[in-house]
């Protein structure tokens, strides 16, 4: 019995800022469904005496001494930006009107 | 010396003839441009052919005239995955939303490819974000296999699969994090390899899933696999995960491979979990075939059971679109890309862009991802995808307790049609059940041809695995069970791919090609 | 809420009992940034004032960037955990804590959750009676700071109403350690004065390890302070607010006890309190409701998979432990004894936060005394009339260098308040601010004994009263004499010049 809904999808859409459309969502509440009923089979051999591996091979540090590098040149900087006033990016209003 | 030769030769001959002065890189660097030209019509293994590969080969050619010690491989041509940073060709990983980004940087592999002064021909075609087993997932229409173009090339990097197997590069580059590598070269009938995790530097490879992404060699042979790789691999101080370890040479272990007597004596482990259900009979074959080939090269054939590899995939689709689901974030409109044209707020733009920018796959795994990590959530998918990661690293352990390097198939089946999985999503996620265990684990692989198919005539590929850090013996073992292998046929696989017509259509060559 | 609304605060504290936490984030002044090259905005030498300059492709999260954390950070990080009495972890991980939101480059800023370098601390804080208090610290850990965004359009800068928004990423990935304490009972009504006292601890701390600005008005030092309340005699915790954008030791305090007045008036109505995060306003004196973040419930944390754990050798972590300075409360109380200054004296110097200054100073050459009058004089007043920081005005050294000058004889201390305004103005050093504005006392005695005969040439009645015993007479003279000496003579020397030639 799968615990993904439309509700759920959406409300993960949201979460992700992918705006999908009522037809996606829907598309999507059965494809995951089906996915995450096959991908908790992992549930079946994880118990908790098991660590949890994040990293495929053991090792600490990997630090950089504290040293200045190569900057980006502002122009390098803005090159790929949709939108900029020379020398910020400029994004559209951040709050809504009702807010 | 015919452009045809030139491009059906290897990336170690070239580089042979190029340093007697026999040929020039220009002219090597023309053949190939001109077989791009011919075929990439009908194969469309690249997305972006480079302007300035002539001219990078006549420098070289320049400095080789003015008597300059160069490296190996200088003047040879590479073929570079599109999810590669390049700083002078745009670099889009198959994404709408990335369309014509050029970045202000190389990736390190890139940059030493440059160094070894190598000459990129361009950006090959891949799945969007390498999200797929296929190419059937890129934005920019998927690449054809040039023994079928009917059929699948493989995917994620089908574009480099395809562009080595259509003679349009001797080698190229790839990305594997779950099999990206290898898939595509068993159902094109090349060599690829995916380093141990850590061994080449990720920096400037337009991540996927960070902890599983390797960058590795894409080749018709496993030496010229050997050669790029010695060029790319090594410590990378911009990349955290990068194994501090000197490497010994790939190339000189391919040629003891070649010119030694290796494989007798050599532990091989079949891993009984990675056959049998779900696999085409004509790969069990010509699977089953080699390892009698390689018990009568004095090989010691032994079975080792992995018994969690059977949750590798499941774990293998949390910890995938998890790690993607934030790597893929910062696609957001603001920085570089596309942005939506529409009005309302930031969040309405950003949310409007991803859902203009993303294809389907792209949008499945980002949601499958943000659920897996989501509150309360965490511990039952993430977490314990994890733990069988773990259990996954145990098996790999104990295998080589018993054998120096384990075999499986590369991929169940041959290169399968156009649609027939797009439909499916489970089922495409099961191409990559035997490639799938060396990622969670950092293990290395390699993929090598292993004969046609009876049924279809069509590509099967040969999957080797060696403990962490030991991918010489990949290279050393490949090398020799390659040199077996075409002793046995009398030629090289990739030298039985169909001839592709100028006006487009394969024309089957026969010889043990079977139906078509 | 208006002011009248709000319930007395002797009041509140006779119905409820504040419970505090605190949440402060430094900026560590190391040369680079936490994850990137890109050289670090919060370093007191790099003077960038051009946006989006000092960035690398890291800074920008440019797809196939990598982060590689900055091992001074680490160091920085570890001292700082020491100091606050935390264990350092053998093992610590950074995180990643997703949220869309355009001053974050990547969507998700690299944190550190479950596994924080540093851990279950004590701090000791001296309100400004001397009183201690031991505030329990929960955990230590870093992350990265993000950009800074400006709202163009609309009133006055206001993220409400603005018709777009500009992204500046200089500031995207300084080094921050954020200390979070465990909650805080048993302030009373000294809350918001152990608000203050916190901070200029953690302030002390950090400028004393060298390892930040600590300039609360840069912003290299923030606090979120957490107030909430509970009815006298209830066990549980009331509803917290987080109050953000508390920029000043001053503003700590008053955002603290404006809580506390707030959420009393909400709650003795029948009120309940929202769990939010508020913004504090230092012009109006209150605090405002932040936006609701839609996903702030839903971080998605996971083990950064592009980091390393961090596994400190013990033998580092000894060698971090070896070189800490002295606690801030010992240390004060060793000082004082060391500059012999009354309890007032010495109060005085540490609740104007300029007990680094005078210490300095003091290292510098001055005298205690000396050191002490001048910063709690005469810079405190021109620091307060530009509402700037003293220590932003001018250095220890410059100080000790003027105080000399006085202690030699060659500054009156009329000469050297002008010195100082002189310094703080940028005409450069004592030294030049003497000679450019021509300020020397003068110690040629000629001149003075010229200037003296003059004077009691101009006042005979008074060379009279001198002889005829009535000394202190003297200063009318004297005072002649400075006038035309244009106040650059000794007055001391003067009055013995004045007594001498009158006696002749």
């Amino acid at each position: 019995m799968s615990e993904i809904t439309p509700e759920r999808v959406a409300h993960l859409a949201m979460l992700a800022r992918i705006a999908l459309t009522d037809d996606e969502i829907e598309k999507l509440t059965g494809e995951l469904g089906a996915i995450v009923d096959s991908v908790a089979k992992v549930q079946e051999v994880a118990t908790p005496e098991v660590a949890a591996t994040s990293h495929p091979i053991p090792l600490t540090g990997g630090m950089r001494p504290d040293v200045p590098g190569q900057t980006l040149t502002t122009e390098q900087a803005l090159a790929g930006a949709p939108d900029h006033d020379g020398s910020r990016f400029r994004v559209t209003a951040i709050l809504g009107e009702e807010q | 010396m015919s452009a045809a030769d030139l491009t059906r030769s290897t990336a170690a001959d070239l580089a042979h003839r190029l340093t007697t002065g026999e040929v020039s890189s220009v002219e090597v660097t023309q053949a190939h441009l001109d077989r791009i030209a011919a075929v990439d019509g009908d194969v469309h293994a690249f997305l972006h052919v480079s302007e300035n590969a002539l001219e990078t080969a006549r420098q070289v050619d320049a400095d080789r005239a003015a008597g300059q010690a160069l490296p190996e491989l200088a003047g040879v041509p590479i073929a570079i995955k599109d999810v590669l940073c390049t700083i002078d060709m745009p670099s889009t990983s198959g994404s709408k939303i990335l369309e014509g980004w050029i970045p202000p940087y190389d990736a390190t592999v890139v940059a030493r490819l440059r160094a070894a002064r190598m000459v990129p021909l361009g950006k090959t075609n891949m799945d969007e974000f390498a999200m797929g087993s296929s190419t059937e997932h890129s934005a920019y229409g998927p690449t054809r296999n040039p023994w079928d173009l009917e059929r699948i090339p493989g995917g994620s990097g089908g574009g480099s699969a395809a562009a080595v197997a259509a003679f349009e590069a001797p080698v190229a580059l790839g990305s594997d994090t779950g099999g990206s590598i290898r898939q595509p070269g068993a159902v094109t009938g090349t060599v690829g390899v995916k380093p141990t995790y850590g061994g080449v530097s990720r920096y400037g490879a337009i991540a996927l899933a960070s902890s599983l992404d390797q960058v590795g060699p894409v080749s018709r042979t496993v030496l010229d696999a050997a050669l790029v790789h010695d060029v790319i691999g090594g410590h990378d101080p911009r990349d955290a995960t990068s194994i501090p370890d000197q490497w010994p040479s790939m190339a000189e272990a391919a040629r003891r491979g070649l010119t030694g007597d290796v494989l007798k004596g050599i532990r091989v482990g079949v891993v009984k979990e990675l056959e049998g259900e779900g696999f085409q009979s004509g790969v069990k074959q010509r699977y089953h075939e080699t390892l009698d080939l390689l018990a009568a090269a004095g090989a010691e054939i032994v079975e080792v059971s992995c018994p969690h590899f059977e949750y590798a995939v499941a774990a293998y689709y949390l910890i995938l679109p998890a790690e993607a689901s934030s790597n893929l974030a910062k696609f957001d409109s603001v920085r570089f890309g596309m942005r939506a044209n529409v009005t309302g707020t930031v969040e309405d733009v950003m949310a409007a862009t991803r859902e203009a920018g993303f294809g389907p796959e792209v949008k499945r795994r980002i949601i499958l991802g943000t659920y897996a990590l989501s509150a309360g959530y965490y511990d039952a998918y993430y977490g314990s995808a994890q733990k069988v990661r773990t259990l996954i690293q145990q098996d790999f352990d104990a295998a080589f307790e018993k054998a120096d390097i384990l075999v499986s198939p590369s991929a169940p089946t041959t290169a399968f049609k156009f649609g027939e999985k797009l439909e499916d999503p489970l089922a495409m996620y099961l191409n990559d059940v035997t490639t799938i265990p060396a990622n969670l684990a950092g293990v290395p692989g390699m993929g090598l041809p292993m004969g046609l198919a009876p049924e279809d005539g069509l590509p099967t590929g040969l999957q080797l695995m060696a403990p962490a850090r030991h991918d010489a013996r990949l290279y050393e073992a490949g090398a020799a069970i390659e040199q077996l292998l075409e002793g046995n046929w009398g030629h090289a696989l990739w030298s039985q791919a169909p001839e592709l017509g100028a006006n487009g259509l394969a024309t089957a060559l026969g010889s043990n090609g079977g139906a078509r | 809420m208006a002011k009248a609304e709000l319930m007395d605060f002797d009041k509140a504290l006779e119905l409820f009992e504040p419970v505090l936490g605190f949440e402060v984030h430094v900026e560590l002044s190391t040369q680079t940034k936490m994850f990137s090259d890109a050289p670090n905005p919060a370093f007191g030498g790099h003077e960038i004032s051009e946006p989006n300059t000092a960035i690398t492709p890291v800074c920008l999260g440019l797809p196939g960037s990598l982060p590689v954390v900055n091992e001074t950070a680490v160091r920085y990080s570890i001292s700082l955990g020491l100091a606050l009495g935390c264990q350092i972890a053998p093992t610590s991980r950074f995180a990643r804590k997703n949220y869309f939101y355009p001053d974050l480059a990547k969507n998700y800023q690299i944190s550190q959750y479950d596994e924080p370098i540093a851990f279950e601390g004590m701090l000791e804080v001296e309100l400004e009676d001397g009183t201690l208090v031991q505030v329990p610290i929960e955990r230590a850990h870093m992350e990265e700071d993000a950009g800074k965004l400006t709202h163009v359009g609309g009133s006055t800068g206001r993220i409400q109403g603005a018709e777009y928004s500009l992204v500046d990423y200089n500031r995207a990935g300084v080094p921050l350690v954020e200390i979070v304490t465990k909650p805080i009972f048993g302030a009373e009504h000294r809350a918001p004065e152990l608000a203050k006292a916190y901070v200029s601890t953690i302030r002390d701390i950090v400028r004393a390890l060298g390892i930040s600005e600590a300039r609360m008005e840069r912003g290299n030092l923030r606090c979120d302070a957490n107030v909430s309340l509970r009815p006298r005699g209830q066990v549980a915790l009331g509803t917290r607010t987080e109050t953000k954008n508390v920029n000043s030791l001053r503003s700590v305090e008053r955002a603290v006890r404006y809580e506390i007045q707030r959420q009393a008036a909400i709650l003795a109505k029948g009120g309940t309190i929202t769990q939010e995060t508020r913004h504090w306003h230092e012009d109006t004196g209150a605090t405002s409701p932040g936006r609701p973040k839609s996903d702030a419930d839903d971080y998605r944390y996971f083990p950064e998979p592009d980091l390393l754990p961090v596994a400190p050798t013990p033998q580092l972590i000894a060698e971090l432990r070896a070189a800490l300075p002295e606690a801030p409360a010992a240390r004060r109380r060793r000082l004082k004894e060391e500059w012999g200054f009354s309890d007032l004296e010495f109060r005085d110097v540490v609740n104007s936060g300029l007990l680094v200054e005078v210490t300095d100073t003091v290292a510098a050459g001055a005298s205690p005394q000396q050191a002490r009058k001048w910063w709690t004089g005469e810079i405190a007043r021109i620091a307060n009339a530009q509402n700037a920081e003293p220590a932003a005005l001018i250095s220890p050294q410059h100080v000790a260098e003027i105080v000399a000058l006085v202690e030699s004889g060659s500054l009156t201390d009329r000469l050297a308040r002008q010195v100082v305004e002189g310094v703080i103005a940028g005409e450069g050093s004592p030294a030049d601010v003497v000679s450019a504005r021509g300020l020397e006392v003068v110690s040629d005695d000629g001149a003075l004994i010229a200037a003296v005969d003059a004077a009691l040439a101009q006042q005979p009645d008074v060379l009279e009263k001198i002889r005829d015993g009535k000394v202190q007479a003297a200063g009318a003279v004297i005072g002649a004499v400075m006038k035309a000496m244009g106040g650059k003579a000794d007055a001391a020397r003067v009055r013995e010049l004045v007594l001498e030639r009158a006696a002749q």
